[in-house]
């Protein structure tokens, strides 16, 4: 119980806190039309290339500020990558709407092939980079060790929260967030009672690519680094975050993607870093035996 | 016995296929040039295909192999040992290769040279160094590197006579290339009586080792040695910078591009960063007018880039010396006689082993650029 051990659980929750924003793009889209959007992980990526271009062609128009360019950036991602959410449920999941639930699965999988192959044919295969933009880091005393945070990752958590807390705003409190939540318990209901659900679908898929835009500028700040198949692993991980923390709900999505950071930091310090991801799958499937909804997922009732 | 039958039908409608194309290819020499030309890898591939064409260029116009030309094809691995021997069996098969420069990854070399040595072309890797790649027993497989066992060794005797560490961690990436180096390493610390703090490795294609990072500083590693490549090195570094840890930072040749400052988001990160590989190319008498058209044409040719300059080289003059492209007899050719290169004079063992190895260290500096020590 030192210094070590607090590293660690801010290393964890850094990463937590970014699998938790892509995994709320996996738990929208799930609770409202039932299907797993595996193309969510390579949205995440495009985002990321989006918030490169956006931070060197503002800084070629001599914005250096730290928080203008990141709110430039941000507003020029989120929106871009808002529009391939809209488009890739347009082209992939709606004409499917009304079909088997494989086929939108086998369309998503499609869907993930053609974004990273695009992506690769149009930026080049290599890895790409930004400079770092925000500089220092702070460094706690804890006895004769010491936790040190980067500025970047406590911008991270902090974010992710702020984006979180916005999020469950819209959800809770704008009729935009209970048109979603009437579409999700009742989409034929809410369709009688003159909710445009098509429209409700494509606005759930525009937030969660959001979501995912916001993440791609973090991870980019935080790592610097990126390619056209970054989108792949983190995507596995935010998955299994959204399914831990019970699929359908925006808490767990968030807790779930904190449990699997702290999880995997704490595993890999205090035991093994080659078995890390070995725990935490086992860790979901342990879970899941004893809560197969998830930690705050809700029961699924039989309807008769 | 239905698989046989079907290798035939195949087999016919390729020579069928090819009988009907012949007019135009059958003067040429077509060899492969293999290896990541896209992934994480893909600067290294890139290295490769200029080296190899720039080779290809000036052979053909000095009048090309037995007096036909050189015609390249690229063959993308991606660094995947099943993509590799795909793109092997696509090569011999359809592509009629009789040489090829590859792979790169030598996860992707050892089950792709299987296919090249059972149809009996020669083929040479410019930057594989595990063992096992000559070891095999494979006729027609050579290399134009040196092998990883004395890479470690070279890495090792560093560690403890230069930087003289007693406390050092080592860091490999889980694959063929990188536990290989990484284990080669460790052998020749115990040898030398440094036993290392830390053992452990780390996945590839993941940004995020921050968990590891602090593992090490707790450790109180004053070296770490990773076996593995640039685009897990890159984000390696810069965290263990950002967590404080100024221990030196030690690779292999899996890092010898300018990518990996960007992979590390800057040079401050990578300054100091120190690396073993042949002695630098770039330095050698011979190679001075072919490094002028490199950087004429814009390019600065960085790691293994006269690797596969040379390695054409030595395909073409073992071509020319037997007499033919016959696989066997152009391996028997190389393995008894020198070949004049950019990099200098190579000669081959009966393993297809350069016979003199020249790992040196290298050090990364403050403008992103690396120079030998």
């Amino acid at each position: 119980m030192d210094g070590i051990f607090f590293q660690q659980i801010i290393n964890g929750l850094t990463l937590g806190s970014v699998y938790g924003l892509i995994a709320i793009g996996y738990t929208m889209v799930y609770g409202i039309i039932g299907m797993i959007n595996f193309a969510h992980g390579d949205v995440y990526m495009v985002s990321a290339y989006l918030a490169a271009i956006g931070i060197a062609v503002l800084s070629f128009f001599g914005l250096h500020s730290f928080p203008l360019l990141i709110l430039g950036t941000l507003a020029f991602s989120i929106v871009i990558t808002g529009v391939y959410g809209w488009t890739i449920e347009r082209i992939a999941y709606k004409p499917l709407r009304n079909s088997t639930r494989l086929a939108p699965l086998i369309s998503a999988i499609g869907m993930s092939l053609i974004l990273q192959n695009y992506v690769q044919l149009s930026q080049g295969a290599r890895q790409q980079g930004i400079p770092t933009l925000l500089e220092g880091a702070l460094r706690l005393h804890i006895g004769d060790d010491y936790v040190q945070l980067t500025y970047t990752k406590l911008f991270i958590i902090v974010v992710s929260l702020l984006g979180m807390l916005a999020l469950t705003f819209i959800i809770h409190r704008t009729k935009l967030g209970r048109m979603c939540r009437a579409t999700q318990q009742d989409r034929k209901m809410a369709e009688i009672l003159g909710i445009n659900t098509d429209r409700v679908i494509a606005y759930v898929f525009v937030i969660g690519a959001s979501m995912a835009a916001l993440a791609g500028m973090l991870i980019t700040l935080n790592y610097g680094t990126f390619d056209f198949y970054a989108g792949f692993v983190i995507g596995i991980k935010a998955f299994t975050a959204a399914v831990l923390g019970g699929i359908g709900s925006l808490p767990g999505a968030m807790l779930g993607g904190i449990i699997l950071g702290i999880a995997e930091a704490q595993f890999s310090g205090m035991v093994n870093t080659d078995y890390k991801d070995v725990f935490a799958f086992g860790l979901l499937v342990t879970i899941l035996i004893f809560r197969p909804q998830g930690l705050l997922g809700r029961p699924q009732v039989a309807k008769v | 016995m239905f698989q046989k039958a079907f290798k035939k039908g195949i087999l016919a409608v390729a020579i069928t296929g090819a009988a009907s194309l012949s007019g135009v290819a059958m003067a040429d020499v077509v060899i492969g040039v293999a290896g990541p030309m896209t992934g994480g890898n893909a600067a290294y591939g890139d290295q490769y295909w200029r080296g190899a064409t720039m080779a290809a260029e000036t052979i053909n116009a000095a009048g090309g192999i037995n007096g036909e030309p050189i015609k390249l094809v690229k063959a993308d691995d991606a660094c995947e040992p099943k993509q590799a021997v795909a793109a092997a069996n696509r090569l011999v098969d359809l592509d009629k290769a009789v040489g090829v420069i590859g792979h790169f990854c030598s996860s992707s070399t050892i089950p792709a040279s299987e296919v090249y040595d059972e149809a009996g072309i020669i083929a040479i890797t410019p930057g594989s160094t595990n063992p096992q790649v000559t070891e095999r027993g494979l006729g027609t497989v050579f290399r134009m590197c040196g092998r990883d066992d004395q890479q470690g060794k070279v890495a090792a005797d560093y560690i403890v006579d230069q930087l003289k560490a007693k406390k050092v961690a080592v860091i490999h990436d889980k694959d063929t290339y990188g536990q290989g180096l990484a284990d080669a390493t460790k052998e020749q610390l115990h040898k030398r009586g440094v036993t290392e703090v830390l053992y452990e490795g780390l996945t590839r294609g993941e940004k995020d080792f921050n968990a590891l990072v602090t593992k090490i500083r707790a450790s109180g590693a004053e070296v770490v040695y990773f076996g593995g490549c640039h685009p897990e090195a890159g984000p390696l570094v810069r965290q263990m910078r950002e967590q404080g840890v100024t221990a030196k930072f030690l690779s292999g040749d899996c890092v010898v591009t300018d990518e990996l400052v960007n992979t590390a988001g800057g040079a401050k990160y990578t300054d100091g960063v120190l690396m073993t590989f042949g002695a630098d190319p770039r330095l050698i008498p011979e190679g001075k007018e072919v490094i002028e058209k490199f950087r004429a044409a814009g390019f600065e040719p960085e790691g293994y880039t006269l690797y596969a300059y040379a390695t054409l080289q030595a395909i073409a003059a073992a071509f020319t010396g037997a007499g033919s492209t016959d696989g066997a007899k152009a391996a028997e050719w190389l393995k008894t006689h020198p070949v004049q290169t950019v990099m200098g004079t190579k000669e081959f063992d009966s393993k297809g082993d350069l016979k003199v190895s020249d790992y040196v260290l290298y050090q990364w500096d403050a403008n992103g650029k690396y120079t030998q020590l």
